[in-house]
């Protein structure tokens, strides 16, 4: 016979059952409409043919496998988001579902997605999707994210994955081209987070997450912020000094570095809240735009 | 939680869970019809 109250775990799946939106929620929906985002350009980009059953195979299964990345991530941070305010409502801290729910459904999604792309597109963009879901789940947010300030410098390269694995799709391949895609969003992830960490940096610090405004101060988060824009800028240019973007990327991408130069100037000289949060939301639209520009042109140049 | 809650919610995801096993049954038909270059 069971004495006692009920533990958190058994209220959890007897009072609490997941609905629907709670597993949808574990696939972070926001980052990865980034993720598709970014691999459906790596693949205009790409130069060949791909039939349009297997492209969007593909495109499912980086999103699936970015998704189940984003699950495993929740699964062993439920502890951390219980601490932060902005993280608090996920499924799992807020008692709406218990871990190994979650741990089995990010590992089913994981296998699901990289077995696809192996079978049905190629073994090389099965290999880098399987790749960067470990890389996300074990070398960030296992080793990396509660030991380093620097996590978001490696770990960012999980999120640099998918346009290498959309190019990877449709050549079978890896050259340089898709390295440059790669590093353009690699270098682009610490002014990013920093910016984010910059406003959010009370929650990290409850939390007991070594971002680097918690361990070295706001001022020298702020410097790297600049830094990373600085060496940022150049790697954008890049697509079309190599010749696979056009002019019109060329100079969206000099003019938007530009603006973001600035504004990493700005948040140097005002150290306000106000000026980060600036900065962390043109971060998403300098990528977003970006991306428009480079795929948009190439798709322009070849209809015409 | 009320019964016709937790029902409401069990259906919720079934139904969901249907939906995708069904595109995927789509999925792979025409992912087939693909690789043998019939579509």
């Amino acid at each position: 016979m069971q004495t006692g109250a009920p533990t958190l775990d058994q209220n959890a799946r007897e009072d609490y059952l997941p609905g629907a939106g709670d597993f949808f929620a574990l696939l972070k929906p926001r980052v990865m409409s980034l993720v598709i985002f970014t691999a459906v350009i790596g693949m205009v980009m790409a130069p060949g043919d791909i039939h349009p059953v297997i492209a969007f195979t593909a495109i499912l299964c980086i999103a699936v496998g970015a998704g189940a990345a984003g699950c495993l991530n929740m699964w062993y941070e439920a502890d951390l988001d219980a601490l932060m305010k902005r993280t608090a409502d996920r499924p799992i801290p807020s008692g709406r579902m218990d871990r190994q729910t979650a741990l089995h459904f990010g590992v089913a999604l994981s296998t699901a997605s990289v077995l696809m792309m192996g079978l049905s597109v190629n073994y090389v963009a099965g290999a880098l999707l399987l790749m960067t879901i470990l890389f996300y789940v074990v070398v960030y947010t296992v080793w990396l994210k509660r030991r380093t300030p620097m996590n978001i410098v490696i770990g960012g390269a999980a999120g640099a994955f998918p346009p290498m694995i959309a190019w990877a799709a449709v050549t079978g391949d890896v050259n340089i081209e898709a390295i440059v895609l790669f590093g353009l969003i690699f270098m682009w992830t610490p002014p990013h987070f920093w910016a984010l960490a910059l406003f959010s940096c009370k929650d990290y610090k409850a939390a007991g997450i070594p971002m680097l405004p918690v361990v070295a101060g706001e001022a020298e988060t702020r410097k790297q912020i600049l830094i990373y824009t600085l060496l940022m800028v150049p790697v954008s240019v890049l697509p079309w000094v190599m010749g696979f973007a056009g002019p019109v990327y060329g100079i969206t991408a000099i003019g938007l570095g530009a603006i973001f130069i600035y504004l990493s100037l700005s948040l140097t000289l005002k150290k306000d809240v106000k000026t980060a949060k600036k900065t962390f939301f043109y971060s998403i639209f300098y990528l977003f735009s970006l991306f428009a520009v480079m795929g948009g042109e190439v798709l322009i140049g070849r209809m015409t | 939680m009320p019964l016709h809650e937790e029902h409401k919610k069990r259906a919720g995801r079934n139904y969901a869970l249907g939906g995708i096993l069904l595109a995927m049954v789509a999925l792979f038909f025409f992912v087939t019809l693909a690789k043998m270059n019939v579509i």
